[in-house]
């Protein structure tokens, strides 16, 4: 009987990767403690990653029963959707303009936070609470400030001798670039400048004092001291930037006066991918959509991982 | 603050404090005007809403407002504010609470398995959850858990994500073992030793991450959007949604009241902001400098 006993709680051992009966039960406790990540990852994860890649090539309006339809979801999507082009167009010139702006702008707010004149906590909070701001609240607020007749921005404009202000959200011509502004207005001051902020703190004081005894100015010290060694921070905050704003999505849903809208000039590819899905319930046309943007974003993690070597600096290497 | 007392006269810093300062006293009013703006238009009559030139400060504040936008019936603005902030409640307690617990499992326990785990753990964290959004939508429907707030916070119950729990592990590998050896020694479970000893350690971790949560789950409009349908289920996002999509409740124009129920979005997630503002700070500069 013993060793029976011994051989079963043996294979037990073995099957849970551990030796003795105190790890054993060890790591059955380690199980029951990951047990809500393991059903969270299997049924919220896992399970719809691998569905909606199935769901991608099928017909499928939730009630009825999935249809195969094979490739010729994405086929519609290259060629004869007329939306899904202008739509990751409209995406990729969105973060080409937010991109840029607000990394530029936050470091430089960052900078200027980092000069230790007094009150700089009362600033870098005042700075912070848009991004506390629900995006719905931000995007309300934001068009009636935008309003062309009677927003207090045109007001302001007129007042200073512009007879014609653009008419922002309620023109295709601007509708863009007002919802870009919103959104860098509301990033700006956020997650990102704080991160920077931490990054320049980080920057050892004695490399400045050394670079001043040899003469060097403001703007060689940034280049040479500064932004190579906050590289690691600005290499991430571009990553998340980037992914953030390739999901731009509640601003153009309620800023504008239709949603993607005024005639499609904010119609991003999420909003295409919300209508398409949930509107009109072509999960499987939407599933496809998804998942060409979620090639999009894999492609741009893989391509700032690989060229990261080349201009991140990294301390312990 | 600290440097100040023994700063000398310098005329050259001087004047670079005085263009920088004039530099910050733009942005305040850039970040700042928007919010003021919002919170004069809340306290104004309608006609003097809609009066040019418009008046920053109103000459009698209309705090009724808030009174009245609390009780419309066609804008049930407080049913919103209570189902957000039973939704949040529940989001933040489920993620604080079961990342602690993989967190331990991923820190402290040796099992088959586990690296591989973990190591699916980030992957979901660079997989864009874009592509899970229509699958979850259907398993919600056929569960038919649609206009209901479930699928707003069941979620978060399931390990709460894989931020959280990549966080929480760096800091329980930062707690001592013996800590947990010794109670061990003493007689005590695993769970007692995760509830008792290891969880108050790791308090203000928690607190880092329970405000993160609190402000992105107060902020969310997708999940409501996909799962909300009628007035008295919504939460506060896709409330103001609906209330700005017909500002004119019953043919009057409410619009002061719509920017009076946006501030009161912004009150909860400011709050908590400034009652944590130093967890959360540390918090976002850990995710940025670990990444």
């Amino acid at each position: 009987m013993q060793p029976t006993q011994n051989n079963n709680a043996g294979k037990l051992a073995a099957l849970l990767g551990v030796k003795t009966r105190f790890q054993v039960n060890g790591a059955l406790w380690g199980y029951v403690f990951a047990l809500p990540w393991i059903i969270g990852l299997i049924v919220f994860w896992l399970g719809p990653i691998f569905a909606s890649l199935y769901f991608s090539f099928t017909e499928y309006d939730i009630i009825s029963d999935p249809k195969w339809v094979g490739t010729a979801n994405y086929v519609k999507a290259f060629t004869t959707d007329s939306q899904f082009w202008p739509s990751l167009g409209k995406t990729f010139y969105f973060t080409a303009l937010f991109v840029p702006t607000t990394i530029v702008g936050s470091l430089m707010l960052a900078m200027l936070l980092n000069q230790k004149l007094r009150g700089t906590n009362i600033f870098r909070t005042l700075f912070f609470i848009p991004h506390l701001v629900p995006a719905v609240a931000i995007a309300v607020v934001w068009l009636y400030l935008m309003h062309p007749r009677l927003g207090p921005i045109n007001d302001f404009l007129r007042a200073i001798g512009i007879e014609d202000p653009p008419r922002w959200l309620g023109s295709s011509d601007t509708a863009l670039e007002s919802v870009t502004l919103i959104n860098v207005w509301a990033a700006l001051g956020g997650n990102n400048m704080l991160i920077f902020l931490a990054a320049l703190q980080g920057v050892p004081q004695d490399f400045y004092e050394a670079a001043e005894i040899d003469g060097a100015n403001t703007s060689q010290k940034f280049w040479k001291i500064t932004l190579p060694l906050i590289s690691p921070s600005v290499f991430f905050v571009l990553i998340l930037t980037i992914i953030a704003a390739l999901k731009v999505f509640t601003t153009a849903m309620i800023a504008p006066q239709t949603p993607g809208g005024p005639s499609y000039a904010t119609w991003f590819i999420l909003v295409h991918i919300y209508h398409e899905a949930f509107l009109y319930l072509r999960m499987g046309y939407g599933s496809a959509l998804s998942w060409v943007l979620a090639v999009i974003l894999i492609v741009f993690t893989i391509i700032q991982n690989v060229t990261a070597k080349r201009w991140v600096y990294y301390e312990n290497e | 603050m600290r440097m100040s007392s023994k700063r000398t006269f310098n005329p050259a810093r001087l004047t670079r404090d005085v263009v920088l300062y004039a530099i910050l006293m733009v942005l305040v009013v850039v970040f700042g005007f928007p919010l003021l703006w919002t919170l004069s238009a809340s306290l104004k009559t309608i006609p003097e809403f809609a009066e040019y030139p418009p008046k920053l400060f109103p000459i009698s504040p209309q705090w009724i407002n808030y009174w009245t936008v609390l009780n419309t019936p066609r804008v049930p603005v407080l049913t919103w504010l209570l189902n957000s902030s039973l939704v949040v409640v529940l989001t933040t307690i489920g993620t604080t609470l079961t990342s602690a617990l993989v967190a331990y499992s991923f820190a402290r326990f040796n099992y088959r398995g586990r690296d591989f785990l973990f190591f699916i753990t980030l992957a979901t964290m660079t997989l864009p959850a874009q592509v899970t959004l229509i699958p979850q939508f259907i398993l919600f429907f056929k569960m038919g858990m649609m206009n209901t707030l479930y699928p707003l916070w069941v979620p978060a119950w399931f390990g709460g994500g894989a931020f959280g729990i990549f966080m929480l592990r760096q800091f329980f590998k930062s707690i001592p073992r013996d800590l947990d050896e010794a109670a061990l020694i003493d007689g005590a479970g695993y769970p007692r030793i995760f509830w008792s000893i290891l969880l108050p350690l790791l308090g203000p971790a928690l607190a880092t991450l329970a405000i993160i949560t609190f402000i992105a789950s107060w902020g969310d409009f997708q999940n409501p959007l996909l799962y909300l349908n009628s007035p008295d289920k919504f939460t506060v996002s896709i409330g103001l949604q609906f209330f700005n999509n017909a500002p004119e409740v019953g043919g009057v124009p409410m619009r002061h009241l719509l920017m009076a129920a946006c501030v009161m979005s912004m009150i909860p997630t400011v709050a908590i902001f400034f009652i944590g503002q130093r967890y959360f700070v540390q918090g976002v500069v850990m995710s940025g400098l670990k990444g």
